[in-house]
């Protein structure tokens, strides 16, 4: 065996599972890489974890392909045949609604819309929640007085109405209902990164970046906030499910998503009329929100277990 | 060594974890009579992990064997729960480290000394009561009227410390487990405590189970002591005796004492060899 | 002696007095500039937000002379700070407009339905405590079982569940298919003119006055609607007992206990649970606000004649003044109860006491 030209550390194979776990990481990379395997790995052992990392690949894959997989338009329906088929005729795996369109094929083109709220809101509220959270915590005095005063107020709105009246008062629509959720959802990562702020405020590294001359900003952006990410991430795909279930809230109220759109809240409150005899074209959407946010919720666990095996306990 | 209370033979506490079993106590033999016996070691070496298995306080998923595990004609690993409650508290006493921890927050001093007396006694609500107030004047509690109703938080670590030996005390056990009972206080508030702890234990004719890291505290203390490393017993002489330790372990720990007015540089390292551990 | 005694305590007393002081006066910071904030969160909804803000509150289908009086009354052409004064005159005093849609006072709409709201949500909490509670340190005793996972998954649903899409299987099921529940609503048409509610919480009302077949139809009507915010409120609770059980059991309180000879059942039930409790507190008075809120999708499901039906049909007919008097109704009570379980909290833990 012809040993390679450039030996790295004790003697391993690069990427090979004890090239990962090795105590001597002789490279930043390698460290990074050993950390995230070993998250993984923590991570994968939980199975309930993997089975929310599994639906919500698997929402985000129909999202993608909803125009291959739909079989039929999520909007025009076949009024003259298909009104209010149940499920399993043929073709219509889902049964059809009351203007004849095909349940499956707008619970497809509807994930589209459930990820463009949950994307769009965490897109929104966690940088605004981050920086209010890490400006706060690092510069203390005055200033965190009256950042975490402001946040207070919001913490202490009931989320869902503070979301219905500002929908109510900015229209009815899906960009407005996104507005109002992450107006509302923001101030909980504020706590949480200026909570972790805290932590580290004082901290030797800190204080020799601060030596070296950086300027408070760069402080923030540079070293503290990529340190607040992991809890944030966790905490905001826990907080997905709920983003969900406030969307849904709003369309079916009528304040979000507008028909036509097969929006999964509005789905069910069409559906309603039709409850006692035709179940399920209310039935249908709602489960489709349950196990979307049955798998964010599960994912979220699963993340805050992995990065965080203190709270883990076992 | 009159009658015997307490008979240890081999001894092991085994917990299972994901990578596999670990031994935290590997057979441990002792017997034990109305005397005071130390259990000296460092932090790992099982010495709290051999009290906490004879008071059966060892966690659930943890195994315990042993040849012998006997108190007072008793097996201890055959009884069942309620035996072994009847036994705790009643028979057997335990003062863990620190009150801080150790004593309910929410409960009031009175109401935690109570509740053992009338966990294991059949009294009234005033007798209990004069019990009680009773045993924190044994404990060199000045005001026990008062400290009756505090609050734990309310009292220094030293009173609370006191007030735990009251708490363990009160039904008359034959045996205490004292499991660094000084560790947490104040130097100053240790020597009160141990004085207390001395004082009781010889007027009631206690057995008496001193587990410690502390060496010197242990020998001016106990009557014998036993040298715990890695799960065994390196080493068991009388305190008296101690000057002529064997092991190397146990010569170690005493080399690592200061003495006053001698040069100590460079500072002793214990010395720990894979051997001892087999 | 006695001088430099003296001396000492007085200074301690009033460095104790003063500490003091300065908590009261923070609270009282704290209290009214989030009553304050909220008041400013809604002004700006309903004056900035819109475009024509007496177009949002009387309607766009409103005759112009309507819509110019409505403007003056708002005083929409004064500065902005000045109309917030205002605002926060008229707030204070009860008066948040009128409602088109009643054509009632808001505060006096809200006066009305807000007590079957709290009874609703008054019936989830104490289901979801009853429940959620003995579940979680069942969770937390027996950790890693198999009733830890079906409390597990029981929490887990309750959080990821659309609990308007819940409550609509619910009445096809209880109700239409096994006719176990009253339809919805809150009182049987029969006896909405033979019953004279005194309080506004019917269920109350009716025991009181022993007219047992209406609290019986009473309580066909509310347990269904109550039993599943009590869900909710279960999933929340559960999940928050078994975390504080779980911290709870690994004090070293708990080894003494087992160390006394106490039995296992007082341990937990007593001990670790009477710690446990502290916190506990403040997670079933945010369930309870939280319940405010979910009433909103719950009444309209349920057609409940609460605070959430009356916000969801305003919100149906844009009639701006009463969603916004709803809105700063349930952010108050939502404040104050957090308010009020922070006090709870310092009562039941003796550390948070000065001696």
């Amino acid at each position: 065996m012809s040993a390679p030209p450039l030996q790295i550390g004790d003697n391993l194979k690069p990427y090979s599972r004890d090239w990962l776990l090795s105590e001597q990481p002789t490279s930043r990379h390698q460290a990074r890489l050993g950390r995230a395997y070993v998250i993984w790995r923590r991570f994968s052992a939980n199975r309930l974890a993997l089975a929310g990392l599994g639906i919500i690949v698997l929402l985000v894959l129909v999202a993608i392909f909803a125009d291959v997989l739909a079989p039929h338009n999520p909007v025009q329906g076949d009024l003259m045949n298909a009104r209010l088929l149940a499920p399993g005729t043929s073709g219509y795996l889902l049964g059809t609604d009351d203007q004849g369109r095909d349940i499956l094929s707008r619970l497809i083109h509807g994930s589209r819309l459930t990820l463009f709220v949950v994307v769009l809101v965490a897109i929104i509220a966690a940088p605004v929640g981050l920086i209010i959270g890490t400006v706060s915590g690092y510069a203390g005095g005055w200033v965190d007085a009256v950042l975490m005063r402001i946040t207070d107020i919001f913490l202490a709105f009931p989320k869902l109405v503070l979301a219905l009246a500002l929908v109510a008062a900015l229209g009815p629509g899906i960009e407005n209902a996104v507005l109002a959720i992450a107006v509302t959802s923001w101030p909980p990562y504020a706590r949480i990164a200026r909570a972790e702020t805290m932590t580290f405020r004082n901290s030797e590294f800190i204080s020799a970046v601060k030596l070296m001359g950086a300027s408070p900003f760069r402080i923030v952006f540079r070293h503290v906030m990529p340190l607040c990410l992991s809890s944030l991430i966790v905490r905001v795909t826990l907080d997905m499910a709920g983003i969900i279930l406030t969307a849904a809230g709003l369309g079916f109220l009528g304040l979000g998503a507008q028909p036509p759109l097969p929006e999964w809240g509005a789905m069910i409150a069409s559906g309603r009329r039709f409850i006692l005899d035709q179940w399920w074209v209310a039935a249908m959407p709602g489960a489709a929100i349950l196990i979307v946010s049955l798998g964010f919720n599960l994912l979220g666990d699963g993340l805050r277990d992995a990065l965080d095996p203190k709270e883990a306990g076992q | 060594m009159s009658e015997v209370l307490l008979t240890v033979d081999d001894l092991r506490v085994t917990f299972p974890t994901r990578t596999g079993e670990i031994e935290a106590v590997r057979g441990v033999s002792f017997t034990l009579g109305r005397e005071r016996l130390g259990i000296v070691g460092e932090s790992g070496s099982g010495k709290s992990q051999t009290g906490r298995a004879i008071m059966g306080l060892t966690p659930r998923h943890a195994k315990i064997t042993a040849k012998t595990l006997n108190f007072a004609g008793r097996d201890l690993l055959k009884i069942s729960d309620k035996e072994r409650r009847d036994i705790r508290g009643k028979r057997i006493g335990m003062v863990l480290q620190d009150p801080k921890y150790s004593l309910n927050p929410v409960m009031t001093i009175g109401r935690q000394i109570i509740e053992t007396l009338r966990t294991h006694e059949r009294v009234s609500t005033s007798e209990a009561k004069a019990r009680t107030l009773a045993m924190l004047e044994a404990v060199q509690i000045r005001d026990p009227e008062r400290v009756f109703s505090l609050y734990p938080h309310e009292v220094s670590g030293g009173m609370g410390q006191r007030v735990m030996i009251a708490m363990m005390l009160i039904c008359g056990p034959e045996l205490l487990i004292a499991d660094e009972p000084t560790s947490a206080l104040d130097v100053t508030v240790q020597l009160e405590v141990l004085g207390i702890l001395d004082k009781l234990v010889a007027e009631r004719g206690m057995g008496l189970i001193f587990v410690s890291h502390d060496l010197r505290l242990v020998s001016s203390f106990c009557d014998r002591v036993l040298v715990m490393y890695a799960g065994r017993v390196v080493e068991e002489l009388p305190s008296a005796d101690l000057s002529k330790a064997q092991h190397p372990y146990t010569q170690g720990l005493l080399n690592c004492l200061p003495v006053i007015g001698s040069d100590r540089h460079p500072l002793p390292v214990l010395d720990r060899q894979k051997e001892w551990a087999l | 002696m006695t001088l430099t005694d003296t001396t000492a305590v007085t200074r301690r007393t009033r460095r104790r007095a003063s500490s003091f002081g300065m908590a009261v006066v923070r609270f009282v910071v704290t209290v009214v500039t989030t009553f304050l904030g909220l008041l400013a969160v809604t002004f700006f909804i309903g004056r900035v937000v819109p475009i024509d803000p007496a177009l949002a509150i009387v309607g766009d289908r409103a005759p112009a002379h309507v819509v110019e009086r409505v403007r003056e009354e708002l005083g929409l052409n004064l500065p902005l700070y000045q109309q917030f004064w205002i605002y926060i005159k008229q707030a204070l005093s009860g008066d948040f407009g009128t409602s088109v849609l009643t054509t009632n006072p808001v505060m006096a709409d809200i006066a009305r339905v807000f007590p079957a709201t709290i009874e609703l949500a008054t019936i989830g909490t104490i289901i979801g405590a009853l429940i959620g509670v003995p579940l979680g340190v069942l969770a937390a005793v027996k950790r890693g079982s198999f009733a830890d996972q079906i409390v597990r998954v029981i929490g887990l649903i309750g959080y990821s569940v659309p609990i308007f899409w819940l409550g609509l299987l619910a009445l096809v099921l209880f109700y239409a298919k096994l006719n176990w529940v009253a339809y919805p609503g809150r009182i049987d048409i029969v006896y909405e003119y033979t019953f004279t509610p005194v309080t506004g919480f019917y269920l109350l009302d009716a025991i009181w006055q022993a007219q047992w077949d209406v609290a019986l139809d009473l309580f066909r009507h509310i347990i269904l609607p109550g039993g599943l915010l009590g869900y909710f409120s279960l999933a929340y609770i559960s999940r928050m007992t078994r975390s504080f059980m779980l911290n709870e059991l690994q004090q070293e309180y708990v080894v003494a206990a087992r160390a006394k000879g106490l039995s296992e059942t007082r341990i937990i039930w007593f001990h670790a649970l009477r710690n446990a409790a502290v916190p506990l507190v403040t997670v079933i008075a945010l369930s309870y606000a939280g319940l405010l809120e979910g009433s909103v999708l719950t009444e309209t499901i349920f057609s409940w004649p609460g605070l959430g039906l009356y916000i969801t049909n305003s919100l149906q007919n844009a009639d701006m003044n009463a969603v916004l008097g709803g809105t700063i109704v349930i952010g108050a009570v939502f404040i104050t109860i957090n308010i009020l379980s922070d006090l709870l909290y310092r009562t039941l833990d003796p550390r948070t006491k000065s001696r």
